[in-house]
């Protein structure tokens, strides 16, 4: 007995050994495992067996089963290795083909400028809000200090609908919306569309985007201003940038500024982008004007403040490099996935 | 305003600087530079030759060779110049040296003409005679330059002088922006006043005389002014026995510098004097003047007038007009007329030095489409004092040019001239605007230099009545800023009570909706808020659609821009044909940006303003591409209830079959469609395009951010298919509204998986499919459970005309 077990087991492991598929391995398992199998059916003559070498013979069948099922183990996952390493093998991709992209779109530059621009002031704790685009003679002009026959009506080319109803040439009269809310302290910007009477060219839009910003509090000075403003083109341009303020006027602010950056493309030694002077302006700013605060209802013995406005398309003319603005309001999509 | 800077010098003597810092300085302190250019450009070894013998070329008909002495030397020159005559004093550009342009007077070349010695048709010319041309000028500036060929110096030139000095272009002109509330600084007096401040110098304005003989105007003519809210001031002076003549060549030069063109010393002196003192001034030959009278009055609607450029002008009432005893001589501040325009046999003048209302000549000038030099300073409200301070300049200046004889005494027709203005002063009060520590001498220091008077009795800065800007103490705030300078003020950060950043609620909306879009292959495109009326024709808009009232501009750029949009469809349309014209594909944009509908026509009140998220695209997608969008955008925005959509849109530029309303809890919050085939043919757009339009403020009351946690559930779900046979005109919108309402508490979902028309199924029918799962929050589903909501599904299917399909 112990001789016809050997002999399975030796012939088992000869066909194991021959055998390359797990297909085949299969076979070998049924052939000799299986119900039918060669060693089944040896189990199956135990009765033929005295009973007393039964313990035996049933010891020496379970021996035989487990090596052979162990040799048949080995066998199945070298052979699964060896087809597995070659399916990989079979399977290796040009990973220089092009990629598959969820194709996402693609904010406007304007956009992506003001982004920039509200997260710097959020995070100064400035609130973003907003002022009608149409809106009154009283909040455009004559709240900031623009009174009728004032020149700088007509120099904003302003766009009216009635005599009193205009498309609003400026974000400041925003300022007016929120100081008239009576709460103090404000810190606020206004993102805002407006308008202007110049014919479309390079650098002219008749529609255009200013961000406003205001401050009013207690013991608000000039350093102030300019203190803010300078951290805001740093945040905006980059840490190396230097900011410069130049006296100007403004009806509604006094002392009034405009605020040049350092050329952050030659970095200040001047270069074809800021025309050789080293400077770029960016910004107009200044005081709020006491006659500005009185009229809102904000009394300017005790409070002062400051105000500023950011033309949005130059920011963002300036710092993506577009050279024609009207790119901006031509939706070509090969221009607007440049951003 | 453009000045040479030795105009500036001549008042402010001891000015020591480079062009640059000059102009960095003077932008500084507030008068702003824009630019300078050197009139010496490009002018290198020039000298003063003159002519010792002329010859003929050997070989060339129109060349001649000249012996030129260029001081202590004898150069050949072989020049073609038709006007050189022997002994003749000429600028020469040395070998070597370097010339500003050609002698035809075109456009300079940015780096000059380099002049070097050589031959001409084999004879040697080492060197070159000038033209005013070449020079960088014109005859324009100068005059007395002939027309064509060589400048000639007049006889008593030192040969070997530098000739570029001598013509006076050894000097700098700057331009200047001056900002509206600085009227003084529209004149060369201003500037130096300002420049002086800035440099801590001395500032020497000209040494005023009045002049005049022992006659008086008043003997010669009479002033009226009848509309005195226009007129503030007219100071009239007379000259007699004019004499006309070329201005000295220093008037000419500075007039050039400005460039204003030298005409005769008549003309100049009123030019002269506009510039220095920033007073227009004007001549009226007296004796054209009827009655010897003037009289200031307004025009009457209808008149006609003909001003001195030849045109014939029609008047309004608004329109304050200078007249005599009979008629109309002047529009004032504008321009005067032809009937009494100066002629070179003029013998007694009258000079009118006004001061007229600023808006209203600003006005005027507009509406008669006349804009002048004059009217471009008039309308910015001029001094009083400065009039009589100029005329009586004009006067010393036709004296001291032998122009002509001037009349004792002036005639003064004025309002009482404003007593000047008083401001405390207040230097801690300043500081502290300012957050400086700029000592109050030094603040008192800066005021003088300004010719600002304190008066310490009351301890007020008195502004003289050239600074009308001043009125309160931020305007002495600004002075000391300015020239304390703005750059030594200190940078600090507000302190004060903390505030919270944020953006309002309404932009985080739209934030997420830029999001969303672009996360969907969107983007982001932006339009203009005003559009043409045409675009409702396009459209396809009934003429009665409400969508036609219109927030109207009355003074538009042209009517394609004359009305503000009522729906953002033309942008999006317009947008997406700009890209199918240049060939792009697979366009998907959107825009967030308002309409405006007019709450009452004519408008009364503001327009409302309604953001709307407008979607657009053509290419790769459908319908169901938006929709998705759409439901995507609800779904950030804590929109989890199922969005109801209409097809009965009513939108005459959509597919009539393929549009639809977007409801939500009963409001309307929005629509989508294919483009109808009509408008895309309007737009030329070849090919299918879909738009969907959210309009965002019937959006935002059902938007949240708030989230809560619901679970999830640990016991198994079930699903059943149906496949069911449909009439065609029942929508699948119809069959989940009824699998939701009989679905019960254990529905969880529902998906359409197959519809098919077609072959196979009967016709006006179609084929859908749906899959529909149940579950129970607290226990496994017993078959039982399913098979009764399966089957109050099933009976509504029933009801509905459906059958199920085997």
């Amino acid at each position: 007995m112990k001789a016809k077990l050997d002999q399975i087991k030796e012939r088992a492991l000869q066909q194991i050994a021959g055998s390359d598929t797990t297909e085949k391995l299969n076979e070998i398992r049924v052939a000799i495992l299986g119900k039918k199998g060669e060693l089944t059916n040896v189990l199956k003559s135990m009765k033929e067996v005295p009973p007393e070498e039964r313990p035996q013979v049933g010891q020496w069948v379970n021996e035989t089963r487990q090596e052979i099922e162990r040799v048949l183990e080995e066998a199945r996952m070298k052979t699964e290795r060896a087809l597995r390493d070659a399916r990989m093998k079979s399977e290796v991709i040009d990973v220089t083909l092009p990629a598959k992209k969820a194709e996402i779109g693609h904010r406007h530059p304007n956009t992506i400028a003001l982004e920039e621009i509200e997260r710097i002031f959020v995070g100064m704790g400035y609130e973003v809000v907003e002022g009608p685009d149409v809106e009154t003679d009283y909040y455009n002009f004559e709240a900031l200090n623009i009174p009728a026959d004032h020149p700088a009506k007509d120099e904003q080319d302003t766009f009216y609908v009635t005599e009193n109803i205009l498309l609003r040439t400026q974000t400041s009269g925003t300022q007016v919306h929120e100081m008239e809310k009576g709460r103090l302290p404000i810190r606020m910007i206004a993102p805002g569309r407006v308008f202007r009477a110049d014919e479309v060219d390079a650098t002219h839009s008749p529609s255009f985007h200013q961000v406003e910003g205001l401050v009013i509090d207690k013991h608000i000075t000039f350093a102030d201003l300019k203190g803010t403003l300078a951290e805001f083109a740093r945040e905006l341009f980059g840490e190396e940038t230097k900011v410069k303020f130049r006296p100007h006027h403004f009806p509604f602010t006094e002392p009034s500024a405009e605020m040049d950056v350092s050329c952050f493309k030659c970095g200040g030694k001047g270069c074809r982008f800021c025309k050789g002077s080293g400077w770029i302006e960016i910004l107009g700013c200044g005081m709020v004007h006491p006659h500005v605060l009185e009229m809102s209802g904000i009394d300017p013995d005790a409070y002062t403040g400051f105000a500023f406005g950011v033309g949005l398309e130059r920011i963002a003319l300036l710092k993506y490099e577009i050279d024609d603005m009207r790119l901006l309001y031509e939706n070509d999509i090969r221009f607007l996935k440049q951003f | 305003m453009n000045t040479a800077l030795s105009w500036i010098k001549a008042y402010v003597p001891d000015l020591d600087c480079t062009d640059q810092e000059y102009c960095d300085a003077m932008t500084l302190s507030g008068t702003k530079v824009e630019g300078y250019e050197r009139l010496d450009k490009n002018l290198e070894k020039i000298v003063v030759g003159q002519v010792l013998s002329i010859d003929k070329h050997p070989d060339a008909d129109k060349l001649i060779v000249c012996q030129v002495d260029i001081g202590g030397e004898t150069i050949q020159i072989v020049t073609g110049a038709p006007n050189v005559m022997l002994g003749n004093k000429v600028p020469v550009v040395l070998d070597g040296g370097k010339v500003a342009g050609g002698h035809d007077g075109g456009p300079l070349p940015e780096n000059g003409i380099r002049i070097k010695a050589g031959k001409l048709r084999g004879v040697a010319s080492n060197g070159m005679m000038c033209s005013i041309e070449e020079l960088g000028s014109n005859r324009d500036m100068y005059p007395e330059a002939p027309e064509e060929g060589i400048y000639i110096f007049p006889d008593d030139t030192p040969v070997g002088a530098d000739a570029v000095e001598i013509l006076g272009l050894r000097d700098t002109v700057f331009e200047y922006e001056i900002t509206s509330n600085r009227v003084d600084c529209y004149s060369v007096l201003g500037i130096a006043r300002e420049a002086a401040a800035t440099f801590r110098k001395p500032f020497c304005p000209p040494a005023e005389k009045v002049c005049g003989n022992e006659e008086d105007a008043h003997d010669y003519v009479q002033v009226e002014v009848r509309d005195t809210d226009l007129c503030t001031r007219y100071c009239a002076r007379v000259v007699k026995n004019i004499r006309i003549a070329p201005s000295p060549e220093w008037m000419q030069r500075r007039l050039a510098a400005s460039g204003i063109r030298p005409i005769n010393n008549l003309v100049d002196i009123t030019n002269y004097v506009m510039e220095e003192y920033g007073q227009p001034m004007h001549a009226y030959d007296l004796n054209t003047v009827a009655g010897r009278k003037i009289i200031v009055r307004r025009a009457k609607d209808g008149d006609v007038f003909q001003t001195l450029d030849g045109q014939v002008r029609k008047m309004d009432k608004d329109v304050l007009m200078i007249c005599d005893a009979e008629k109309e001589i002047g529009i004032a501040g504008i321009m005067g007329g032809e009937n009494s325009k100066i002629t070179n046999d003029v013998h007694t003048v009258l000079f009118e030095a006004a001061t007229f209302n600023g808006p209203n000549i600003r006005k005027s000038a507009k509406r008669l489409g006349l804009r002048t030099d004059a009217s471009g300073i008039f309308e910015k409200g001029l001094d009083p004092a400065n009039a009589e301070a100029a005329i009586h300049r004009a006067c010393q200046l036709i004296e001291e040019l032998g122009c002509g004889e001037v009349v004792g005494g002036m005639v003064d027709v004025k309002k009482p001239l404003k007593e000047p203005r008083r401001i405390p002063f207040d230097p801690v009060r300043i500081n502290s605007l300012l957050g400086t520590d700029v000592d109050r001498e030094e603040m008192l220091a800066i005021f003088r230099r300004e010719d600002l008077v304190y008066d310490e009795a009351s301890n007020e800065i008195i502004a003289p009545s050239f600074r009308q800007d001043l009125a309160g103490y931020a305007d002495l705030a600004e002075e000391v800023a300015r020239f304390h300078g703005y750059d030594k003020i200190p940078t600090t950060l507000p302190n004060g009570e903390a505030t919270t950043g944020k953006l309002s609620y309404k932009l985080r909306i739209e934030q997420k909706a830029r999001d969303i879009a672009e996360y969907c292959g969107f983007s982001q495109g932006m339009c203009y808020s005003f559009e043409s009326p045409k675009v409702f024709d396009k459209l396809l808009l009934p003429k009665d659609d409400v969508l036609r009232r219109t927030v109207t501009i009355s003074n538009p750029l042209g009517e394609d821009f004359s009305i503000m949009r009522t729906l953002p469809i033309n942008g999006m349309l317009t947008s997406l044909a700009t890209n199918y014209n240049r060939r792009n594909k697979n366009v998907k944009l959107y825009e967030l940006g308002n309409i405006y509908l007019p709450k009452a026509l004519p408008l009364t009140e503001l327009p409302e303003e309604r953001m709307q998220f407008t979607l657009g695209f053509y290419g790769e997608g459908d319908f169901f591409t938006l929709k998705g969008v759409a439901e995507e955008f609800f779904d950030s925005v804590g929109m989890r209830k199922r969005a109801v959509y209409d097809p009965n849109a009513g939108k005459p530029f959509l597919h009539p079959g393929r549009q639809a309303l977007i409801r939500y809890e009963n409001a309307t919050v929005g629509y989508l469609g294919e483009v109808h085939p009509d408008v895309l043919d309007q737009y030329e757009i070849g090919t299918k395009a879909y738009v969907a339009v959210l309009d965002m403020p019937a959006i935002m009351p059902f938007t949240t951010f708030d989230r809560k946690y619901t679970g999830i559930v640990r016991f198994p779900a079930v699903s059943r298919d149906i496949s069911m046979v449909v009439p065609k005109d029942i929508l699948v919108g119809q069959i989940e509204k009824m699998i939701e309402q009989r679905g019960g508490k254990l529905l969880e979902s529902y998906a359409l998986f197959d519809i098919y028309e077609g072959s196979q199924i009967k016709p006006g029918y179609k084929s859908v499919a749906y899959s529909i799962t149940f579950r129970a929050q607290d226990r496994t589903l017993e078959e039982s459970d399913v098979s009764a909501a399966m089957k109050k599904i099933l009976n509504g299917l029933q009801q509905m005309g459906i059958e199920l399909r085997q």
